[in-house]
């Protein structure tokens, strides 16, 4: 029997109606009142209550520790929690990102959502099922083992008399059941109880197209992101950045914004930021403040240099992840042929939709931020630290960001709005410029990747080496929890500490003798960098599957071999292989190697293929572009994607994010390049920064999903992004026989590469 | 120096004191308390910030408060309701277009006026009116879908 302990009267009150506090769930009504409620009861990530909820009406509450980028997974976490609870898909709310409510389970993260964070949410309901059944079966007088659930009611099969509801049993009381907690928190976070989530084929819920219910209210302009939360007696932040990076203010002079109503100075080593009352007073004190700063040397090569100075900059640290498997150098010495290329990939910026915005008002010690940060829970941390307070004096609400796809602007927009709060004493609402949100965003890394295959006298590949040098995929952790991974901690004194990683191709080609490595490089300027580096979509994955899968194509050209028939000869997964079908199968591909040679005049088309996994993730791609060779612009016209990423929760969240995936990547392939000088970045607006219009959007992208609902769920909202830009320099090939080794592939480049 | 003036706002009129170079984003988003309007470049490159004046899609982070006159000003939430949707965004509910949303109303404001003015428009000329126009989440697709979805809508 599972004790019960009562939550001292469920409140019906609404969530957080204090001033300018925002509900973040995928319903209305939210039934406890949490402030409450978790005050009394220290959310611990192994009570079963830190999950899941039973109101007293019977509806549920799904407390989930990551959040939503867009890609409405709060609809999938639902989904899964109403089957393992057999309860309507309408009667669960999915609370997402705030401290207060829900545990860490690492945020939005290396796309775990479902993976990682529904796994759990799926565990929790499913014990949550189990203990409601024996509950029924004391309180009914009958074995637990002649219970069956529907629609939240526990009834006895035929005697449907003999019932009693998820509410009447528990409503608005907490479980106090302990989950048997792996003790780790963020995305390994796993506490599963002693049910075991139900067989797939008993899935009613699971499965179903359902859509996004959070779609309507920003349609309607009745929807809230972070850049919307007002706080009573809040005055409006901006920041200050040097002209030089690494410049620091050397003098300010406050009077020359002393005719601005109520704008003050904040500045601490080289942390700069003005506030006012109004938002338009805070940009024109912002612009207007006279600032000495200090000499410093221009830290950056010319960017016409960038990959010579990755060429030659000596190697922090090498690393094969993966064991060597043959012996590679000696298939080298015996080779009838190598082929060898060398492939280059640019900063990209996150550039988000609308700079980055925190509010963070401080009351006697006790702090809330309102952050679109991915990791609230880790924002919390930072903003504690920052502060010198203890985590548990900052309460982090998640609020949808201007867009989301890794480490942006978020993260060091919180801890600048903290530091603001605590030396004016008001509630803060920093938002970003324009430029400040391209040009001192986090990047993702600037890469060369060189490939050799060895081949023999029969025309097999029989050696294969793979090696990526790089700045590190994160100078700046991908969770802003330490005052060193933020521009704020940087700026204050406190050194970057840079980590060292990368990562190799994934993909099961089983060559005879295969060696992948990675090397890193230091920084460019060790501390308050535009060019410091952190996680973007799929990090790293991009970079290095457009140069893997674009060797595997020159290998295959080089040997007359259609591209997916190469990869079929030496591919051994059988996950893979199917992918590979699927995507060729659905595309009408049609047998041959490239390139094509039966094309003349200006106007040229190709098709192209590529294949990655993703841990477990399977994606294969048929790009079907269009160049024009005077202009050297590509129409990526057409898409065809097959996509494995076991069971499916929701295919119509699943394509929309397949394709939103498919069509950031493209303007990743054919536009996106970090601009810079040697004093600093110079990609600072969308004219600086283009990305792709919707006059080159392509006119189909079909979609072939393959579900396996045996196999437990994994990652989507990456995946596809990985193999686009090799497709993408594939059909360029089959088009033109030129081979593009460098992205983007923008108008001016690819026109000189055809000449 | 502020001034006082009079905004015809989604029907309704209003009065704010200003700086008269203030832009009308600002005005709208702090001293009306409108969130729709969103801000994402201040440079007129995105269109974040579209409403509409006399009917026209214009971007309201670099129109001065003090241009606006007596021209009608209709943002998103005029557009239309939940009980009484503009087709555009029943199409868009249709489609799921949004991911983080940020972007929409640039694209629901200006897809509204060229509509209105072009019934049965070609997948070319959609594109061509909405070039410009920024969407960081790639949802342009469906973006495609659901203008044309409305276009059939409106017949």
């Amino acid at each position: 029997m599972n004790r019960i302990t009562k939550l001292g009267g469920p409140s019906r009150r609404a969530l957080l109606k204090t001033g300018g506090a925002l509900v973040v769930s995928i319903g209305a009504a939210v039934p406890f009142d949490f402030a409450r409620a978790f005050a009394l009861s220290p959310l611990q990530p192994d009570q079963l209550s830190s999950y899941i909820a039973v109101n007293a009406d019977g509806t549920v509450s799904a407390f989930f520790g990551k959040i939503d980028m867009g890609h409405g997974i709060a609809v999938a976490i639902a989904q899964m929690v109403a089957e393992e609870l057999d309860v309507p898909f309408k009667a669960v709310k999915v609370l997402m990102g705030d401290t207060a409510t829900s545990v860490n389970q690492g945020g939005a993260s290396g796309a775990t959502g479902v993976q990682n964070g529904g796994k759990q949410l799926r565990a929790a309901a499913a014990e949550a099922r189990r203990v409601l059944i024996d509950l029924a079966a004391e309180k009914l007088g009958v074995p637990a083992e002649r219970l069956s659930v529907n629609g939240g009611i526990v009834h006895t099969g035929t005697e449907m008399a003999k019932s009693v509801s998820y509410g009447e049993l528990i409503g608005g009381r907490y479980f106090n059941v302990t989950l048997a907690w792996n003790g780790k928190i963020g995305n390994p976070l796993y506490a599963p109880g002693k049910a075991r989530p139900k067989d797939p084929k008993d899935y009613k819920i699971v499965g179903q197209p359902i859509k996004r219910e959070d779609v309507a209210p920003r349609v309607f302009a009745q929807f809230n992101f972070c850049p919307d939360v007002k706080v009573p007696g809040m005055v409006h932040g901006r920041m200050i950045r040097p002209a030089i990076a690494g410049a620091v203010p050397a003098s300010v002079d406050e009077s020359s914004i002393k005719d601005i109503p109520g704008a003050r100075v904040v500045w601490n080593q080289g942390f700069l930021g003005v506030v006012a009352d109004k938002e338009w007073d805070a940009i024109k004190a912002a612009q207007q403040l006279k600032v000495t700063w200090s000499n410093a040397a221009p830290p950056f090569p010319d960017q016409a240099s960038l990959y010579d100075h990755i060429r030659k900059a000596p190697v922090r640290k090498q690393e094969s992840p993966d064991p060597q498997t043959g012996n590679v150098d000696d298939a080298f010495k015996g080779a009838a042929r190598v082929i060898e290329a060398e492939y280059e990939w640019p900063f990209q910026s996150h550039a988000s939709m609308g700079p980055a915005c925190a509010v963070v008002e401080i009351k006697n010690d006790q702090v809330t931020l309102w952050t679109g940060s991915q990791k609230p829970h880790f924002t919390r941390d930072g903003v504690a630290g920052i502060l010198g307070l203890p985590p548990e004096n900052v309460r982090a609400i998640w609020v949808p960001g201007p867009g989301s796809y890794g480490r942006n602007d978020a993260g060091d927009a919180a801890m600048d709005a903290a530091l603001l709060a605590k030396a004016v004493g008001k509630p803060v609402r920093l938002q970003y410029m324009r430029d400040q949100a391209t040009g001192w965003d986090p990047k993702a890394p600037a890469s060369i990747h060189r490939a050799r295959a060895a081949i023999d006298a029969a025309g097999k590949v029989v050696a294969y080496e793979f090696t990526s040098k790089a700045f590190p995929r994160v100078d700046v952790n991908s969770n802003e929890s330490k005052p060193h991974d933020t521009l704020a901690g940087q700026l204050t004194g406190v050194a970057l500490q840079s980590g060292d990683g990368f990562g190799v191709p994934e993909d099961s080609y089983g060559f005879a003798n295969k060696r992948t490595s990675w090397e890193t490089i230091a920084p460019l300027l060790d501390r308050g960098s535009p060019l410091r580096t952190s996680h973007l979509r799929d990090p790293v994955g991009p970079q290095i599957h457009f140069a893997s899968e674009s060797f595997m194509d020159e290998v295959a050209a080089a040997l007359k071999i259609d591209p997916v028939a190469f990869r079929l000869q030496y591919v051994t997964d059988a996950r893979d292989i199917a992918v590979i079908k699927a995507a060729a199968e659905k595309a009408g591909w049609q047998s041959r190697p490239s390139p094509r040679k039966d094309q003349s005049g200006n106007k040229v088309s190709g098709r192209g293929f590529a294949y990655v996994q993703r841990h477990p993730t399977r994606v294969a791609v048929v790009a079907e572009v269009e160049i024009d060779r005077s202009s050297g612009k590509i129409w990526a016209r057409k898409f065809t994607v097959a996509h494995d990423c076991g069971q499916i929760i929701n295919p119509d969240g699943l394509l929309h994010t397949i394709e939103g995936n498919v069509v950031q990547a493209t303007s990743r392939t054919l536009w996106e390049e970090v601009r810079f000088n040697n004093k600093n970045v110079t990609s600072v607006d969308w004219l600086s920064y283009p990305i792709l219009d919707i006059t080159q959007t392509p006119e189909t992208i079909d979609v072939v999903l393959i579900d396996r609902p045996e196999i437990a769920p994994t990652g989507a909202g990456e995946p596809a992004t990985r193999p686009v830009a090799a497709a993408i320099a594939n059909a360029v090939f089959d088009a033109t026989g030129v081979r593009i080794r460098r992205v983007p592939f923008s108008p001016d480049y690819v026109k000189a590469a055809l000449s | 120096m502020n001034e006082k003036f009079s905004l015809n706002v989604d029907g309704k009129s209003q009065g704010v004191v200003a700086d008269p170079d203030t832009p009308l984003l600002y005005v709208l988003r702090d001293d009306l308390g409108l969130n729709n309007p969103h801000f994402g470049c201040g440079l007129a490159q995105c269109g974040a910030c579209t409403v509409h004046l006399d009917g026209q899609p214009i971007r309201s982070c670099i129109t001065p408060v003090s241009a606006v006159g007596d021209a009608k000003i209709v943002t998103l939430a005029g557009l239309g309701t939940p009980e009484k949707p503009h087709p555009l965004q029943t199409a868009y509910i249709e489609e799921q277009v949004p991911q983080c949303g940020y972007c929409i109303n640039g694209w629901l404001m200006t897809a509204a006026a060229f509509l209105r003015d072009n019934k049965k428009p070609t997948d070319a000329q959609i594109r061509s009116a909405l070039e410009g126009l920024k969407c960081r989440c790639g949802t342009h697709v469906s973006i495609l879908r659901a203008v044309k979805r409305a276009a059939a809508m409106m017949g």
